[in-house]
């Protein structure tokens, strides 16, 4: 098995009892807050920008210039860890949170003194109700030895924690849908700008952050911005938590060094196909990163935020999601589509109109009811959703649903006649209608227009 | 290819749109905040909420989790249950039904009192998920002790097939495993406990090479 793997945030989670006080403090636990406090608040700053971390949650933002944007002045400023995981194929952050959750915690505090917060939540999805027990156990353990509360470790700082618990809805992950729920509203996402870095829950500053990002923060002080820009790549720094699942004979998250060649990641670690068969295709980041084929190309590129965004597609979660030849693609299509559709808020129209219909038309595909002039308006559907939302789940739809038919098209329509057949509609394929003249083609910039 | 209009699924009122037809009765009056004087609230509800209520700068932030402990409380969010949390809150029921109605784990209707997520996203359904689903309706379907869902990825997907049991997570399931399931609910035993995920280590550990 490949050597430098679970280094930093993996290494020995599974100890007994790590998930106490106890054990944690043993390991060194809330040193680095110590730390943090002799420091001001700019120079733990700094060491977060030299670090170079890019958000773990998906959209791969710099965490320092994150943190960055975040106004200095003595209003109220919220800090917010969005544990709410929902993204198909992640499991990250549940295991990070169920065995290690005094490191998240130090790492609020932290980042909540950094930006000068005075309170700080804990998102988290409803379902993961057993892991919001451990965090709400540890959360009383940090609070009754003073890393919590009022003048913390005998400093002037206040810092409070809540471990707030969602009810189930994929959108809450979205932060400014986030920020609506944790105010006690309908998960819908808000229009931006203004961002949530100023003018975010309870209309006040506040920093939202993944838990594996967060999770960095002490490790960061520990080591120092500069060693901690070193592992990694340039650009990518740092180690990733991998989410592996689908058809692999190793399913798991293991942390690896960003820049891991995806061969050693599907094979090595996650053991490579299943007894007989052979890798069709992956979701590199989720189930909203574009569907790639697993060809000797993609094998070789290394697992890094640029190198995918190069290929065609997005790191995201860092959920890695692959199946194999046994698969129908039109089901993996039709069950992505499907989860969109019913976690679609509903508050714009391109992404409730488009998810709905672009489901609609792949049952028919399934059904035998459809021809290939289907596929050509599902291209165009997904090409008008795509940048016309106010949040990205109309795109996260209709990413990977138009990869799957740009890189399995012949899969696709030879699938169409077998099912005509079947339904005994025929399989005279009007070969009219298609192409560019599918659908209304992208909608023109009022610029374009004129 | 012509569409059979007598196939399509339609409700009374002739939409095929699900919830028209329960419109509100527009000859009441909208119902206000429930007067704390003649609203009975039993005393751990009422003080688990206002601990919530504490916790956050506005108390809407509290509207959520107050629901889950009335829903827990009384099986799920009747009327009265609405009343309740709305009358602690001192929120309207209607804001609460509005709020409620967006989110998945909030159940509007009667439900089974053992709740059965069974994961139907694309990890667990590459693996079988649907079969396992299929089974379990056919295990637990019109027991009012079961509340057997498809459910959206619950974030588990190394033990997929997987399906959360009261919270407790468990996997990966074979179709047999779903009698076992009921089994172990109907005895008020541990449910499944070799294959319960909380028990599980990490990957690079779990897995013998």
């Amino acid at each position: 098995m490949l050597a430098n793997i679970d280094t930093i945030l993996f290494k020995d989670i599974d100890e007994p009892g790590l998930n106490t006080r106890e054990v944690y403090e043993r390991r060194g636990g809330y040193e680095m807050l110590r730390k943090a406090l002799k420091m001001e608040p700019g120079e733990v700053l700094d060491e977060m920008l030299a670090s170079g971390v890019r958000g773990r949650g998906g959209a791969g933002f710099a965490m320092g210039r994150k943190m960055s944007f975040i106004p200095k002045g003595t209003m109220d400023k919220y800090l917010v860890c969005n544990a709410d995981e929902s993204e198909p194929g992640t499991f990250k952050d549940r295991e990070l949170m169920q065995k290690n959750p005094h490191l998240l915690i130090e790492g609020i505090i932290i980042g909540a003194y950094c930006i000068g917060a005075t309170r700080s939540f804990i998102f988290i999805r409803g379902e993961y109700d057993y892991v919001a027990d451990i965090l709400d156990a540890a959360v009383a353990e940090a609070r009754a030895a003073g890393y919590l509360g009022e003048n913390i470790l005998g400093s002037d700082h206040t810092i409070d924690l809540v471990v707030h618990r969602g009810a189930g809805a994929y959108i809450c992950g979205e932060e400014t849908a986030l920020l609506d729920s944790l105010e006690g509203k309908r998960g819908n996402p808000r229009l931006k700008p203004p961002f949530p870095a100023v003018q975010g829950l309870y209309q006040g500053p506040t920093l939202i952050n993944n838990v594996e990002s967060l999770m960095n923060v002490p490790v960061i002080l520990n080591m120092g911005g500069a060693e901690f820009a070193k592992i990694g790549t340039e650009t990518s720094t740092g180690t990733k938590l991998v989410s592996i699942s689908g058809q692999v004979k190793y399913p798991g998250n293991y942390e690896i060094v960003l820049g891991t060649k995806t061969r050693d990641i599907l094979f090595d670690l996650a053991g490579g196909p299943l007894d007989g068969r052979t890798f069709k295709a992956w979701f590199p980041g989720g189930s909203s990163s574009p569907v790639m084929p697993l060809t000797e190309e993609v094998l070789e590129m290394p697992y890094d935020f640029d190198s995918i965004a190069k290929a065609g597609s997005m790191l995201g979660s860092g959920a890695i999601i692959v199946f194999d030849d046994s698969t129908s693609i039109v089901d993996v299509c039709y069950k992505t589509a499907h989860f969109y559709r019913h976690e679609s808020c509903g508050k714009c129209s391109p992404c409730r109109e488009g998810c709905n219909w672009t489901e609609k038309m792949l049952v028919r595909i399934k059904n035998g009811d459809a021809t290939p002039m289907d596929l050509d308006i599902i291209e165009s559907v997904c090409s008008q959703i795509m940048g016309n939302c106010l949040c990205v789940l109309g795109d996260a739809m209709a990413m990977p649903v138009s990869s799957m038919i740009k890189h399995f098209r012949p899969e696709f329509e030879a699938y169409i006649e077998a099912k005509r057949e079947e339904a005994g509609f025929g399989v005279s394929i009007p070969q009219v209608n298609r192409g560019a003249h599918a659908g209304p083609g992208p909608l023109l910039s009022p610029a374009q227009a004129a | 290819m012509a569409i059979d209009p007598t196939k399509i699924k339609r409700y009374d009122h002739g939409s095929r749109v699900p919830g028209w037809d329960e419109s509100a009765d527009l000859t009441k009056d909208p119902a206000v905040v429930p007067d704390p004087a003649t609203t009975y609230v039993p005393e751990p509800v009422r003080e688990a909420i206002e601990v919530l209520m504490g916790k956050y700068p506005d108390v809407r932030s509290a509207a959520i989790p107050a629901m889950k402990i009335v829903q827990r409380e009384h099986g799920w969010l009747s009327p009265q249950a609405m009343e309740q949390a709305a009358c602690v809150l001192r929120l309207t029921p209607a804001y609460l039904v509005a709020v409620a109605s967006f989110y998945d784990m909030f159940e509007l209707k009667p439900k089974g009192k053992n709740d059965v997520y069974v994961c139907t996203n694309i990890s667990c359904s590459l693996l079988g998920a649907d079969g396992v689903y299929a089974r379990m309706k056919d295990e637990m379907e019109g027991d009012p002790d079961f509340n057997v869902r498809a459910f959206e990825c619950l974030g588990a997907c190394e033990i997929a097939p997987m399906a959360s049991v009261n919270g407790v997570y468990v996997g990966p399931l074979t179709e047999d495993d779903c009698a076992q399931i009921r089994e172990d609910l109907k005895e008020g035993r541990e449910v499944l406990p070799d294959k319960q995920l909380a028990k599980r280590k990490a990957a690079s550990k779990h897995w013998k090479r």
